[in-house]
């Protein structure tokens, strides 16, 4: 079986993270909220991203912020997916005025900056992980909403639905059984995507100071930090965070571009 | 229809959008957070009186739905209000002299993002290379998830700490004065002649307007080379050929073609332009909107969010209207459906 390189550089980035957050403990090689240095060592052996204004071992903090991230963003991508696609698949399959209204209420949001909207939810519901996590979620219901809803209205008049509904089988089981399984490999484009969108959200939050409370590490806040001791010529105290950021975000945008290529091929063929 | 009426028809039917979003908006900050002078004061020990007192100041004591409307109504006349942090300051103004400051970040931003999106997709669009034209579509898909905090605090490190060319933040240098006439620096500076000021001003907005306008560009990329390649493909450019059109002058008629959906293209870009803008502006202490929304979230100054976060809103809801248009003029077709 041939794997497409995107799809498998991106996975791969991805799976890195992943392990990273679930062995943080065996990784890390001192605290994140502990100082193990002088305050803003450069990187060296001992401390191999150098420390931070407090003396914490800033690779440390890299490893533990994996986990911050990773959480909100796979919690965020998981509650937007399943909502937007729910309603999508109704409201294409039901139609009339609901699916208009409903349209209606989605296209404006989808209009509107998503960061903006995230931000106005997450200052509403209080700065911390899980909030942060529903904000994001909430801000890309649309995005879902609008591709399943496409896909329905085209796929409701092919003859194996009209047959389904010509046979009596109940509307849940034809919307499930017989649609829902013709959308996945857009799903899992969308899916991809909207994860670096979210990670780009969280990070967004994060540095706005929205998601945690010091000393929880996280890397769009430590990011925020480093901005401080920018004059002092502490590099290495934004370009790691900054770095793991885009590399997270990069990894998705690289799998959703390779999911989306071996489907266009596989479609001409 | 006539373009006229499609324009009323159309201004028409962004009035429930914005509606919506006000709706919406209001829900999240006025609904949600329970008390929102408490939030704002981060404490529950005042005394009540106290508490009545601020809250009929600010209107806040009045029915819900109440509020709902008199903050419309108001926010149409251009009477957003008050802080709840720096008592008696109208939130109004504040808007107006931070507004100019957004917009000229944002037109800069656009120009580079168009500039550079689009130049790389002619590129690749004329290259013969396959590998060119699949750089041209990692560009596209890489810029598009590059962290702005973390792009924009790395080109401050380079120009600004170590090479030492350019300012990291603020608009313009001390002891520079350039007098307001739209706010807009760069432009100002250049309406008066006054050279000095112009460079200053520009130094400024370089990489600010590089960071969001590199974010930005992406899409432009992938756009221009998928159509160049689909013009390329067609009848079009067989017919040049055939009767014997230098290959040159197709490739520029066939740019022609590619850029009527890069266009409207543009007004699809606003939303991520506007979120963009908060965290360029964050992250080079740029005096926007972007920072104003940002400072008040510290000081949970609710009346304050809310009124930056509704003139979003309006934004979002003009620039689509002006999409239209511009599309209904490109397209006359689009009139009639």
């Amino acid at each position: 079986m041939n794997i497409n390189p995107y799809t498998g550089i991106g996975l791969a980035i991805i799976l890195a993270f992943v392990l990273m957050a679930l062995l943080a403990d065996i990784i890390a090689p001192y605290s994140p909220t502990e100082a193990s240095g002088n305050v803003l060592e450069p990187p060296s052996i001992h401390h191999i991203m150098g420390t931070d204004n407090l003396g914490r071992d800033v690779f440390s903090r890299i490893v533990f912020g994996s986990r911050t991230i990773l959480m909100v963003v796979f919690l965020a991508v998981a509650i937007s997916g399943a909502l937007g696609t729910i309603l999508g698949l109704l409201t294409g399959y039901v139609g009339g005025a609901i699916d208009r209204v409903i349209s209606f209420i989605m296209d404006s949001i989808y209009a509107f900056p998503s960061l903006i909207l995230a931000i106005a939810l997450s200052v509403a519901l209080g700065p911390n992980p899980l909030n942060a996590a529903i904000a994001i979620a909430l801000t890309y219901v649309p995005t879902y909403f609008r591709m399943i809803r496409g896909q329905v209205l085209s796929i409701k008049s092919e003859g194996f639905v009209e047959m389904a509904k010509a046979l009596g089988l109940p509307t849940t089981r034809i919307i499930f059984r017989h649609i829902f399984p013709h959308l996945i490999p857009t799903l899992a484009v969308v899916f991809s995507m909207n994860s670096a969108d979210a990670v780009l959200t969280e990070a967004a939050l994060s540095f706005l100071g929205l998601t945690v409370q010091p000393p929880t590490p996280d890397w769009g806040f430590d990011l925020y930090k480093g901005r401080g001791f920018i004059l002092a010529g502490a590099w290495w105290m934004l370009a790691f965070p900054g770095g793991m950021i885009t590399l997270l975000a990069i990894g998705f945008a690289l799998l959703s571009e390779g999911i989306s290529q071996s489907h266009a091929v596989k479609s001409f063929e | 229809m006539g373009l006229a009426r499609y324009v009323i028809v159309r201004a028409l039917l962004i009035i429930p959008t914005i509606l919506l979003l006000y709706t919406l908006v209001f829900i999240v900050l006025r609904v949600l957070p329970g008390n929102p002078v408490l939030a704002a004061l981060g404490t529950k020990n005042i005394p009540e009186e106290q508490l009545q007192a601020i809250m009929r100041e600010l209107g806040l004591d009045k029915p819900l739905y109440q509020q709902y409307i008199e903050y419309l109504v108001n926010f149409l006349r251009g009477d957003m209000g008050y802080s709840m942090v720096v008592r008696g300051r109208p939130i109004a103004s504040d808007i107006t002299d931070r507004f100019p400051a957004t917009l000229e970040l944002s037109i800069w931003a656009i120009i580079v993002s168009f500039v550079l999106g689009v130049g790389i997709g002619y590129v690749a669009g004329r290259s013969r290379s396959s590998i060119v034209k699949h750089l041209a579509r990692l560009y596209g898909s890489i810029t598009y998830v590059l962290f702005i905090p973390a792009l924009g605090l790395f080109l401050q490190l380079v120009f600004g700490l170590w090479l030492k060319v350019l300012p990291t933040g603020d608009r313009l240098s001390p002891g520079i004065y350039i007098k307001p006439i739209t706010g807009m620096y760069t432009f100002d500076a250049l309406i008066q002649g006054d050279l000095v000021a112009f460079i200053d001003a520009v130094k400024h907005i370089i990489l600010p307007a590089l960071t969001l306008g590199l974010v930005l560009s992406g899409p432009f990329t992938r756009l221009t080379l998928d159509n160049m390649e689909k013009v390329m493909e067609s009848k079009i450019v067989i017919a040049y050929r055939s009767r014997g059109i230098r290959e040159e002058a197709i490739t520029r008629h066939v740019f022609r073609h590619t850029l009527i959906p890069v266009v409207t293209y543009l007004g699809l870009q606003f939303a991520l332009l506007l979120g963009g803008a908060v965290l360029t502006e964050t992250t080079f202490n740029w005096p926007g909107l972007g920072t104003y929304l940002v400072d008040k979230i510290m000081y949970r100054d609710y009346t304050a969010i809310q009124a930056v976060i509704i003139i979003f809103a309006f934004l979002v809801g003009l620039i689509s209207l002006i999409t239209d248009v511009l599309y209904a003029l490109i397209d006359p077709r689009v009139r009639y459906q």
